[in-house]
């Protein structure tokens, strides 16, 4: 593997060792070789433990996920350890389903509303003149963006749950408040969401350039004509891009959950746990790696939309 | 004009305040109601803290495996980035994917699979030297099998982060510069290269810090207890302790932040004015 024998030097490489181009054309071509040859062995040595890492801590995961998914678990009455598609079958079916489905509703409903709110919110920084608010406005979001899982949960509970400050403020529950429900985790999520929105896409509303709005102004465009023919297309990509990131933040998301909402809102993810925790029917000892497989190819899916995109965004906003 | 502007500016303020409602009233309610009690307020929630059983155990297991995985992080990915960059771009485009893949993989399910594998000890490797391996890294005084975790859940922000540090700093000409002065490989990189990426190796070690500090669903799961699981199993019982607990945990990644904007702005300044 350290030997892989790659007869292309890298430009730089060719250049440093001839000394310019075409002086010595005669000489140095087998010293070239070798020493070429031992600048990429020591490339390729370099980044061997990372690879091998990689190939053990990921990719054992990936097989047992792979393979336990299409076969029998162990404790199956008939054939154990042989292929089946059941596992499989199993968990897109029933209870299992729904919270599949509740899962995907709940990340793109969140990821949706982030993308709306976090917009503005950016726009409102990068167009401020105050430079202090917008490091102010970034650090925060910094912050925030990486403050999910329990603390958030145990904040929101103290905030808005059954006892929490504001509950009892304005009566929230007699007026049909509940923070454990659906509705009360897109409060939630929107609170680590919105600020990672605003990260990503900080970096795309500084590449518009003030031209472009002055150009649309000297056509006589309105400030919503700017927007829905010039800007909006512009950023269209990077939005896309964020939405897929924040997709799968919710997606992936399970301590938020977990300590908050308990049963009341089916999730995929608490699924998974509860059927790794051994909460499953007799013979479905495989059940959790299917479930984890289907998780796999939705993150997947919604990856395969943003790559090709992320190309074009990069066209116009470098 | 002038309308059109003080429009707005109306605008602005107005999207900005509600934000910051969304967002403050939240941290406020918590400290509220982490001191709040019948008879006033009263911070023994923090201060019942150190007291409290298990409080010292967890928290020294999370520093612990926070300070190993961010040294195996990297001591992975730095010698790998900078050859990278130096050398084929072929692997280049490996280091991409491998670096991205954990992504689409989440934590959930990359636990589903780590104990898919862990299974397989007693299953088929009873009586080969793989079976200590696995029971080793299972030690419930430092579970190994958490770092693993831990490392493929940090690598695409750390890679990220690194990459952007790399991609300002021209690697190969520094490199360069420094073995036609006559430093040895090692030398060239850790006292060359590696200064310049102060920024990029900070932040991808608070990236990390923070992960780490927060992880919840791999650790409790797999059933060890690590901080954040100690958190959950006090906040069954005492709320007003586990609030505070969160509202600390807002504060030390604040000024871990801030901490590490100053180192970056600092330095910035420092290579300007040279």
């Amino acid at each position: 593997m350290t030997t892989a024998p790659t007869p292309v030097p890298t430009p730089a490489a060719t250049e440093m060792i001839s000394g310019g181009a075409g002086v010595r054309t005669a000489t140095p071509v087998p010293r070239k070789r070798v020493r070429s040859l031992r600048r990429l062995g020591g490339s390729w040595l370099a980044t061997v433990p990372l690879l091998l890492f990689f190939l053990v801590g990921f990719g054992l995961p990936a097989v047992a996920i792979v393979v336990g998914a299409f076969t029998a678990s162990s404790d199956a009455e008939a054939g154990a350890g042989e292929f089946t598609t059941a596992n499989l079958t199993d968990s897109v079916q029933g209870a299992y389903q729904t919270a599949l489905w509740s899962s995907v509703k709940l990340s793109a409903l969140t990821a949706l509303l982030a993308t709306l709110i976090g917009l503005p919110i950016a726009q409102a920084v990068v167009t401020s003149r105050f430079r202090a608010l917008r490091e102010a406005v970034l650090t925060a979001s910094g912050v925030l963006a990486n403050f999910g899982g329990l603390p958030l949960a145990f904040a929101f509970v103290a905030t808005l749950g059954n006892a929490g400050e504001i509950t009892e403020m304005f009566d929230l529950t007699d007026h049909g408040w509940s923070l454990y429900s659906f509705t009360g985790l897109t409060v939630v999520y929107l609170y680590f969401l919105v600020p990672l929105m605003v990260l990503t896409v900080t970096p795309a509303l500084d590449g518009l350039r003030v031209q472009w709005r002055e150009a649309a102004q000297n056509n006589r465009a309105t400030g919503f004509q700017y927007w829905r023919h010039v800007a909006l297309p512009i950023l269209f990509p990077s939005l896309l891009g964020g939405f897929v990131l924040l997709f799968g933040s919710a997606f992936a998301a399970y301590a938020t959950a977990a300590a908050m909402v308990g049963a009341t809102v089916p999730l995929i993810s608490r699924s998974i746990a509860d059927a790794l925790s051994g909460n499953v029917l007799v013979g479905q000892g495989n059940l959790a790696l299917a479930l984890s497989l289907d998780m796999i190819l939705v993150a997947v899916l919604v990856m395969a939309v943003y790559l090709p995109l992320q190309r074009r965004s990069a066209r116009w906003l470098s | 004009m002038a309308q059109l502007i003080s429009r707005l500016r109306l605008w602005r303020g107005l999207v900005l305040l509600l934000a910051g409602v969304y967002f403050l009233v939240p941290m406020g309610a918590s400290v509220w109601f982490s001191l709040d009690t019948n008879h006033g307020i009263d911070f023994a929630a923090y201060t019942g803290l150190l007291s409290a059983p298990g409080f010292t155990d967890s928290l020294v297991l999370t520093l612990e495996l926070a300070a190993v995985t961010v040294v195996v992080l990297l001591l992975l990915l730095v010698p790998a980035l900078i050859a990278v960059r130096l050398g084929s771009p072929r692997l280049r485009a490996v280091l991409e994917v491998v670096c991205t893949l954990p992504l689409v993989v989440p934590p959930v399910a990359l636990t589903a699979g780590l104990i898919g594998v862990l299974r397989w000890g007693p299953d088929y490797l009873m009586d080969t030297p793989f079976f200590q391996t696995m029971v080793f890294i299972q030690d419930p005084k430092f579970p190994l099998v958490l770092v693993i975790a831990y490392v493929l859940m940090s690598l695409p922000l750390a890679y990220r982060a690194l990459d952007a540090g790399l991609r300002a700093v021209d690697v190969r000409t520094l490199v360069e510069a420094a073995r036609n002065c006559g430093a040895s490989w090692p030398r060239a990189v850790l006292t060359v290269v590696l200064p310049n990426l102060r920024g990029a190796l900070l932040n991808a070690s608070f990236l990390t810090l923070a992960l780490v500090l927060g992880e919840f669903t791999a650790s409790s799961i797999l059933g060890y207890q690590p901080f954040a699981v100690w958190i959950y199993t006090v906040g069954n019982s005492q709320g007003q302790m586990s609030v505070a607990v969160s509202v600390l945990s807002l504060l030390i990644t604040w000024v871990l932040l801030l901490l590490l904007s100053t180192a970056g702005r600092e330095r910035r300044r420092n290579t300007t004015t040279h």
